[in-house]
């Protein structure tokens, strides 16, 4: 199980913080800053796996992370995930960000971050990892954007009519 | 894809001056969001923004409270309320608004409540319970994105006490014709399955419809409820392995949609899925892991080198084929590919390497031997992690040869990591190591590890020294060396030293200091004193100090020294110090009274006092006792008791009562929450509760170590029965000891303790030992013989076998606590079970051999393979004793056959137990010889051919489950023949523990009240009208043996009894067409056990 997912940037800037299983707010912004300690003082060219530290459980957990640029992206799972399974759903879900957003930056993720936990929601239900499909998560939330959309057009149409009238 | 987000650094600028960028639609420069945001990203200080967030979170709290602000800019705000919140400032005043959009606004605005209640609020926040309504409404809702909505806020946390209410809506989405709906419904049951798996029982084969959902979809959901349920029980799913295996090897054929390719491999996260699935239905399971053999193979060959994911699903290839029943072509590949990983430049791959040879290396540690250069690099790598993992392999593979090199590597690594979790974890390796392999890195792993490490570490160390080993002159070199060593240590720069060390120090001087001749008490006591006058010498270090200076003052030229400390220090603020002074000034003084107390004594080896026995009840303070009692004073009360004398005094009393257990089992628990230390008095108790006396003995280990530095001799053999009991399971996890029949059991117990152990590698690299027995191997060594150690070359797999040992009765109770422990601790069992091992274990063995009935017998067993079963029964049955062949006895069911050896078992109640009869029968020509069987040792020197065995074993619940297995192994050997062994197990309801307990209305009154476990369920009700509730009650009295004590209009009492007299008490009210159940034990689990099978019961009916 995923117990926790955690965006943050190149100088520990929570992105996007969406923890499964109940930390207390204070010990949230702990294991955030501890998880950032420990890697960010990594190299690119080493592995991708961490052991967990001590504050989110233990030996039996793992930090699993990929950097991109500005961002690091952080899984933190207990031994039922595969680890390389889980670096290939960070690709997705990366991947799946660039195509919602069309060439994701960092500045999406801080202006749409509902927009990105309502991506994430497709990829991660309740730390179950739900699809791994690029398409289908893009095609779950299109059909949300879709929604979006007529409804915001239904509200501009008085306006509208207004106008013309 | 790596550089996807580069350009952001160059975008913001422009972003932040400017309009928003034209890909984002909404976006705006204007938005609330967008200010604060800009505002945040201009600031400086940590302070700075702690003002403006603080400034933010007023203005939204003013427009979320303003009755005018609508729905649309309530979305809008709670955004910026979740932006608040990630940033770590709390927004609790906007959670009751978050409800309320979920409630009430349109479809857009409903998914932000949603969002923010659930990155809000946790599964046990009160407010939580505002939102079922809105859950329920979304789930019946039309529009599909509503549903979808509401199970993922299930799913992501819903109050354990309302699952019930939604249960049937998101039960009936399984079947909704979309399939991510369903697919959503099926990982909601499963978060359902994981708060309270009682709640789903009953659609278990709804997840099988699951699994066999048309939608691959549907099915990869479904199996994170399998993979966790087979985790949990094994033995329950054996019948699905065909299914997933066939399924597997779809997947890998290619059967699937070209949809589900990614980096065109066929599903390869359903893949990783279903190969751990294989692994944990194949483990200890040579028919199953018989059907996985080809598809495995397979899916090796397929996965060629090619993508990352591909390694994933090759990694876990290799896990499944190493966990279950080994085939050798199978496991060549595998080991191939290990090699694969670990050679890989790729270094994610070298990490999955080390951890798959970590894994194998117990089984075949020529793997290990293989890989040894590339170890050896991967020790010198330049990330840490793999260095990590390198010295963990090592760590498997210490032996006395290379020990040596090893625990240099570790210290080495220690210098330089500075992650306080891997520091603690590795010391304890180091100490273990050190410990296991006496050696002088000892005061290394103090200096470096310092005051991180777990405060027993340096306590066992003390021990090693003070006990010794076998020879007086080693222990007279050893410590000859620490004091050597010690004393250049202080002579050098004391100051740098962690406090732990010091203390060790301290001790190690006052004791030993005098075997070195040349060395001058004055020096080592000048070094002392040096100690005492530094700053950071903490007070509790300072104590051990002061004691160390009263051992070592014998009058003469030290006395000036420690007048002058006494005298500083007897003025001191801290009591205990005081005391230690005041102890130092009379004892330096009165050397009689210094030599009565502090005796040392050469010839006993133990340097410390004997004949001072501690005298634990305090008996020469009597006198003063009973005079005070005389002048008036309140009696002692222990402090448990004043504290509930406390609670009950006070009118809210939180803490249960504990008055309906038996008194000295609660005070004990209570004592051991609140003062670990006093564990001393309590391990006296030990058998009296599992737990407990589990417990007390492992703490009394540690103990011990500090009470023999006053050398209580006269505790001895006592502390070696505690002993003994905690450490019984170490050898199951080992190996099945006694296969080859030793004449003498004790030998052999102690031998198999050492097993792994032992100096010669390839035993040594068969396992990671428990840190436990070492020490027993120190003490015990004279009493194993060589002889014994050679009978210690294992079979392969061995770790697999469970097998408790009873050999030594007369310490039956302790064992049969720890036997109980054992079998709870094994990792597949969701199925807990203990076995008491009657004390007299009945031994029938061969009880008929001279009756001539058996060649009859013989007749009917060859014949059973065309005519099973029944016949069999009977005849089986004809072996029990006399007095259990009138019992009414179970099915008797096969548990397994090996070759000519088949083994049954059935089970029979009584009155006050249940009696577990398990049959060995052997169709053979040939004697067996060495029988060893199950869940004790009970073994039978002969087993002439076709004759039946038959051992019974009374069973009862520690800890209440469903259902309660037992495993055991029946280990034997054919004349000429390698010993053999295989493992069964055999389930029960929890139901058959389960007897009426006959008490009045006003004894249940008094019980229900006094006790803590409860749970409540509605059931529903058999028949209807007036009638219902007696007709309900009579079918559970009939099914679960429930005793009826009263029926009182529409409300019923009952109660009963686990075995062993532990009551659970039901009550009963017809309620609304259904009937509300309320149980109540002192029992943790029973009520929840309980109604899971009343709940069974009257489906069943």
């Amino acid at each position: 199980m995923i117990k926790a997912i955690l965006i943050f940037n190149n100088h520990g800037k929570p992105r996007l913080i969406r923890f499964y299983q109940y930390f207390a707010e204070d010990m949230q912004q702990q294991i955030i800053r501890e998880t950032f300690h420990l890697v960010s003082k990594r190299d690119d060219n080493v592995c991708n796996f961490l052991e967990g530290g001590s504050l989110i459980g233990g030996s039996d957990y793992k930090l699993i992370y990929r950097h991109y640029a500005t961002l690091y992206f952080v899984f933190c799972v207990d031994s039922s995930e595969s680890e390389l399974g889980i670096l290939d759903l960070i690709q997705v879900f990366v991947e799946t960000l660039d195509k919602c957003f069309e060439n994701v930056c960092e500045l999406d993720l801080i202006f749409h971050m509902d927009k990105v936990h309502y991506i994430l929601q497709e990829v991660v239900m309740g730390g179950m990892v739900l699809e791994t499909n690029m398409n289908e998560i893009v095609a779950q939330v299109e059909v949300q954007n879709r929604m979006e959309k007529s409804e915001v057009s239904v509200q501009c149409q008085p306006v509208a009519e207004l106008i013309s009238g | 894809m790596s550089d996807v987000v580069e350009k952001t650094l160059t975008a913001l600028p422009s972003l932040l001056s400017l309009d928003p960028q034209p890909g984002s639609a909404k976006l705006s420069s204007t938005s609330k969001l967008g200010n604060l945001i800009r505002g945040i990203t201009e600031l400086t200080s940590k302070h700075e923004e702690e003002k403006l967030i603080q400034h933010e979170l007023a203005s939204i709290k003013d427009q979320v409270s303003s009755p005018n602000t609508s729905m649309r800019q309530m979305k809008e705000l709670m955004v910026r309320a979740i932006y608040c919140e990630s940033l770590g400032y709390e927004a609790s005043f906007t959670y009751i608004h978050a409800i309320k959009l979920a409630q009430q606004g349109t479809a857009l605005e409903k998914r932000v409540g949603y969002l923010a209640v659930s990155l809000f609020l946790n599964e046990s926040h009160e407010l939580l319970l505002l939102l079922v309504n809105t859950v329920l409404k979304d789930l019946q809702s039309t529009n599909l994105i509503e549903v979808c909505m509401a199970l993922t806020v299930v799913s992501q946390m819903f109050p354990k006490d309302m699952i019930p209410a939604i249960l049937p809506l998101v039960e009936e989405k399984l079947n909704h014709p979309k399939e991510i709906i369903r697919r959503k419904a099926v990982l909601a049951l499963y978060k359902f399955y994981l708060i309270a798996p009682n709640q789903v029982q009953h659609i278990h084969n709804k997840f099988r419809k699951a699994l066999c959902d048309k939608d691959p979809g549907v099915m990869t959901a479904s199996l994170h409820i399998y993979l966790q349920m087979i985790q949990e029980n094994p033995e329950g799913y054996k019948d699905l392995t065909a299914s997933f295996v066939t399924i597997l090897k779809q997947v890998v054929g290619g059967k699937l949609p070209m949809d589900f390719n990614y980096h065109s491999v066929p599903a390869p996260w359903l893949q990783i899925q279903l190969l751990r699935i294989l692994a944990l239905l194949g483990k200890n399971d040579q028919s199953a892991s018989a059907v996985m053999y080809e598809v495995l193979d397979e899916s090796l060959r397929r996965a060629e080198m090619n993508h990352n994911i591909t390694y994933a699903i090759l990694y876990e290839c290799v896990k499944c084929i190493y966990t279950i029943h080994p085939k050798s072509d199978l496991l060549e590949k595998a080991a191939k590919c290990i090699g694969n990983f670990v050679l890989s430049p790729k270094i994610n791959l070298k990490y999955l390497g080390l951890k798959a040879l970590t894994y194998v290396v117990q089984q075949d540690p020529r793997l290990a031997l293989q890989h040894q250069m590339t170890i050896i690099e991967c020790l010198d790598h330049s990330d840490l992690i793999i260095k990590r993992e390198t010295l963990e392999l090592l760590f498997r593979i210490t032996n006395a040869q290379n020990v040596v090199v090893i625990v240099e590597k570790m210290l080495e690594f220690l210098r330089v990591n500075t992650d306080d979790y891997t520091t603690i974890d590795l010391v304890g390796k180091v100490a273990e190591l050190a410990e296991k392999y006496p050696s002088d890195t000892m005061s290394t792993v103090f200096s470096v590890g310092g005051d991180m490490m777990q405060p027993d570490i340096p306590n066992s160390f003390l021990k090693l020294l003070s006990e010794g080993f076998d020879s007086v002159e080693e222990d007279r070199k050893l410590r000859l060396f620490a004091v050597d060593s010690y004393i250049t240590l202080l002579q050098k720069e004391p100051g740098k030293l962690p406090q732990r060390f010091l203390q060790v120090i301290s001790w190690v001087l006052g004791e030993y200091s005098h075997l070195k001749d040349e060395l001058e008490p004055t020096v080592v006591l000048k070094l002392l004193a040096k100690l005492l006058d530094m700053k950071h010498t903490s007070s509790e270090t300072k104590s051990w100090i002061l004691m160390a200076m009263t051992k070592l003052c014998e009058g003469g030229a030290e006395v000036s020294v420690v007048r002058e400390v006494s005298e500083t220090y007897s003025s001191s603020m801290d009591t205990v110090l005081r005391q230690r002074a005041h102890e130092l000034q009379y004892l330096s003084q009165d050397s009689e009274l210094r030599a009565k107390v502090l005796l040392r004594d050469n010839a006993v080896q133990t340097c410390c006092v004997a004949g001072s026995q501690v005298d634990s009840s305090l008996s020469f303070l009597d006198g003063f006792v009973s005079e005070a009692l005389a002048a008036g004073a309140a009696p002692y009360k222990p402090p448990h008791q004043r504290q509930e004398e406390l609670a009950q005094a006070k009118a809210l009393s939180l803490e249960p009562y504990g008055l309906s257990l038996p008194m000295s089992m609660s005070s004990c628990s209570i004592t051991d929450r609140q003062s670990p230390t006093l564990l001393s008095m309590s391990s006296g108790l030990s058998g009296d509760s599992a737990e407990i006396s589990h417990k007390g003995g492992s703490t009394s280990l540690k103990l011990d170590g500090v009470k023999r530095v006053w050398g209580r001799e006269g505790y001895l053999p006592q502390r070696a029965a505690v002993e003994e009991a905690a450490q019984v399971e170490v050898p199951c996890t080992l190996r099945s000891p006694s296969q080859q029949g030793d004449p003498d059991p004790e030998k052999q117990q102690l031998a198999s303790l050492f097993f792994g152990l032992s100096s010669q590698s390839s035993v040594c690299l068969m396992g990671k030992p428990e840190p436990t027995p070492h020490r027993f191997r120190r003490k015990a060594k004279g009493v194993t013989d060589p002889t014994s150690s050679s009978l210690i070359s294992t079979p392969s797999n061995v770790e697999k076998l469970l097998c408790n040992n009873l050999l030594d009765s007369n310490i039956a109770s302790e064992l049969a606590v720890s036997s109980a422990k054992q079998i709870t601790e094994l990792p597949q069992g969701l199925k807990t079970a203990s076995c008491d091992v009657e004390a007299e274990l009945t031994d029938i063995a061969d009880i008929k051999q001279n009756n001539p009935s058996l060649i009859v017998d013989n007749g009917i067993v060859a014949a059973a393979d065309e005519d099973p079963d029944r016949p069999k029964d009977l005849c089986l049955i004809s072996h029990l004793p006399a007095e259990l062949s009138e019992l009414c006895h179970s099915e008797i069911t096969p548990l397994c056959t090996i070759q000519s050896l088949v083994l049954s078992a059935c089970h029979l109640q009584k009155e006050d137990s249940l009696v577990l009869a398990v049959f060995i029968s052997n169709s053979s020509d040939s004697a067996l010889q060495h029988i060893v069987s199950c869940v004790s040792d009970s073994p039978a020197e002969d087993f002439r051919g076709h004759s039946v065995v038959v051992y019974q074993y009374s069973l009862t619940v520690k800890r209440p489950s469903i259902h309660v297995s037992i495993e055991g192994t029946v280990s034997f050997q054919l004349p000429g023949e390698a010993p053999q062994a295989a493992q069964f197990s055999y389930k029960l309801p929890l139901t058959i523990f389960i007897r009426p307990l006959t008490v009045s209305t006003e004894e249940y009154g008094t019980m229900w009240l006094s006790f803590s476990h409860d749970t409540k369920q509605n059931l529903t009700l058999i028949g209807d009208g007036q009638e219902a509730l007696t007709a309900t009650l009579n079918v559970l009295k009939q099914k679960l043996q429930l005793h009826v004590v009263e029926i009182i209009g529409q409300e019923g009492i009952l109660s009963c009894r686990l075995l062993q007299d532990q009551p659970c008490l039901m009550h009963c009210r017809v309620h609304a067409g259904t009937l509300a159940v309320w149980l109540r034990s002192p029992v943790p689990d029973l009520p929840d056990c309980l109604i899971y099978h009343c709940q069974r019961a009257l489906q069943e009916y």
